[in-house]
């Protein structure tokens, strides 16, 4: 799916567009959720409000993984991978997996509130939408407390 | 007078005391605005920085839409990367040491493996996926180790789930052999069973096709390819991992063809089944007998929670008289492998196994028991300590303690 057609999927109505400074406190946080520093700086996202759509991306073996996440309400409302670049680990594009996060929120102690099973032989892509599961949440908090 | 006199001076005094309040207060009050613009402006600021736009209605009418969302699609097609080369191509590895505490031969220490990846995108749908492996790290006229070529093919996306493969590739059999990298695995060694009877790492040159389904998750796999070109005599004639060529200037006079079924339509399962057809895997002209073989092969990889749940079989049937009179006209061998995996509050996980193969074959009928423990600190590292206990029928029970290291990035 394009990014584009997931942004137009995700609402009913048109999304106001935005974008999300990464400060370096914020990146020092980023950390503690995908082990490095965020690029680009500046995120992009899509509201109508109540509900957040971030097109993320994340290394699984070797290249990056670009999912859509659309966060409500402090919780992973939509999961859609977008471009997936690898030649194994495909089975995370799979509805029954994504699915998984759907209701899923950030604990206080930087992990998802729901436990996501694994894919036999997709380790490092289940790894990867995991970090970006967490880090659509954090954004999302920190776009709303901005 | 006197008293104008005093009255002034008391004023002065005031004044000359006075003053300097006066001035702090005003200093003060300066500060107090500055702060409040300063405050001010950062919000304005941060407001600028996420601010919201309104964006057209994606009704695919408007042309400005289009174009807008022909950006968005561009500007994430290439997250990561441009349009330089170096962009587009991206380096991989793992690697493994291990140490045996052998109680029938010399302990062994060993650098087994140091692997690295090299990928590169030529478009969004053809690249180069390939793997360079130095084995026993030292390789040489008379050393332990080699130098090899272990994957190096251009995969095409075709749409539809199809995807098409042409070169040097893995094999589509097992649970190993396309997928090995150490903290993916149990044990500090490889299972008996993917290595005398899947001989992992097995890689041969041809073509496959790849079809996925991700509805479902079902996958069809079809490959043709060269084959085994294994010894007729000695103390490894019919071992199949005796017979890989490596596609080294490898026999063609016979082909050989694998099909792989694969479902991971449920949380946590993979169940798949390979055949591999080989028309004869003695293709050596000086070797008359032909010797076709099909090798079968299945296997359940299941994990929920901290349970795993690991159990493969695979079994060869080779024609002719020379297998037959050795004994080696079936060759089979099963594992399996149940598993506990907790995982700890700051991301270190820490995994317990027991592993039963069994199997016959060109090494005789062996039986071992493997447990152990594996330990990750971060996804991509681990440390294992294990103990096998092997028995060969008819012959020596050896036990060994084995630790390893192993990362991938």
């Amino acid at each position: 799916m394009k990014p584009s057609a997931f942004i137009a999927s995700s609402f009913k109505g048109k999304p106001q567009a935005g974008a999300l400074t990464l400060s370096k406190k914020m990146q020092v946080e980023i950390k503690r959720f995908i082990g490095r520093a965020y690029s680009p700086a500046k995120v992009r996202y899509w509201t109508d409000g109540t509900r957040t759509a971030w097109i993320l991306s994340e290394i699984g073996k070797t290249k990056p993984i670009t999912t859509g996440y659309v966060v409500a309400k402090g919780k992973i409302e939509r999961v859609q991978v977008l471009i997936y670049r690898e030649s194994h680990g495909w089975e995370v594009r799979q509805p029954f997996f994504t699915r998984q996060f759907s209701g899923a929120g950030l604990d206080h102690k930087a992990k998802l509130s729901k436990r996501i099973d694994n894919i036999s032989g997709a380790t490092l892509s289940v790894t990867a939408l995991t970090k970006m599961a967490k880090l659509a949440l954090y954004l999302e908090r920190q776009r709303v407390g901005s | 007078m006197k008293s104008h006199v005093s009255i002034l001076s008391c004023l002065m005094v005031g004044l000359i005391v006075a003053a300097p309040v006066f001035a702090q207060d005003d200093v003060r009050g300066e500060l107090d605005y500055l702060k409040k613009r300063v405050a001010e402006l950062e919000k304005r600021l941060s407001a600028q920085e996420n601010r919201t736009v309104p964006m057209p209605a994606y009704t695919g009418k408007n042309p400005s839409a289009a174009a807008l969302d022909a950006d968005i699609d561009a500007e994430f097609m290439n997250a990561g990367s441009g349009d330089q080369w170096f962009n587009k191509t991206s380096i991989g590895g793992y690697g493994e040491m291990h140490m045996n505490f052998n109680d029938d031969a010399d302990d062994q220490i060993d650098f087994h493996r140091w692997v690295l990846f090299i990928n590169h995108e030529f478009t969004d749908n053809i690249r180069l996926v390939s793997e360079l492996e130095l084995e026993h790290s030292l390789s040489g006229d008379g050393k332990n180790g080699e130098v090899e070529l272990e994957q190096a093919y251009i995969e095409m996306g075709l749409g539809n789930g199809f995807t098409v493969k042409g070169g040097l590739f893995l094999t589509p059999i097992g649970i190993l052999n396309e997928v090995h990298e150490p903290a993916t695995f149990f044990g500090t060694e490889r299972n008996l069973i993917e290595r005398e009877i899947i001989p992992t790492t097995w890689w041969e040159g041809g073509l496959a096709l790849t079809k996925t389904f991700e509805e479902t998750g079902w996958q069809f796999d079809l490959a043709v390819h060269s084959g085994l070109n294994v010894p007729t005599v000695g103390g490894s004639a019919f071992r199949p991992r005796s017979g890989r060529q490596k596609v080294s200037q490898a026999n063609a006079n016979e082909w050989a063809s694998t099909v792989r079924v694969r479902y991971t339509g449920i949380p946590g399962l993979e169940i798949a089944s390979s055949v591999q057809y080989q028309s004869d895997i003695t293709p050596d002209a000086a070797f008359s007998e032909k010797n076709d073989a099909l090798l079968t092969e299945a296997h359940i990889d299941f994990r929920r929670g901290g349970f795993g749940l690991r159990a493969l079989g695979a079994v060869w049937s080779v024609d002719g008289e020379t297998p037959e009179a050795l004994g080696l006209d079936e060759q089979w061998g099963y594992y399996i492998e149940p598993s506990y995996t907790f995982t700890f509050a700051n991301g270190n996980k820490l995994g317990f196994f027991t592993r039963y193969s069994q199997m016959d074959g060109a090494r005789g009928e062996i039986t071992q028991w493997d447990a152990g423990v594996n330990y990750w600190p971060i996804d991509n590292v681990v440390f294992k300590a294990d103990y096998s206990n092997v028995e060969v029928e008819g012959g020596d029970t050896s036990d060994s303690i084995n630790l390893g290291i192993g990362y991938h990035f």
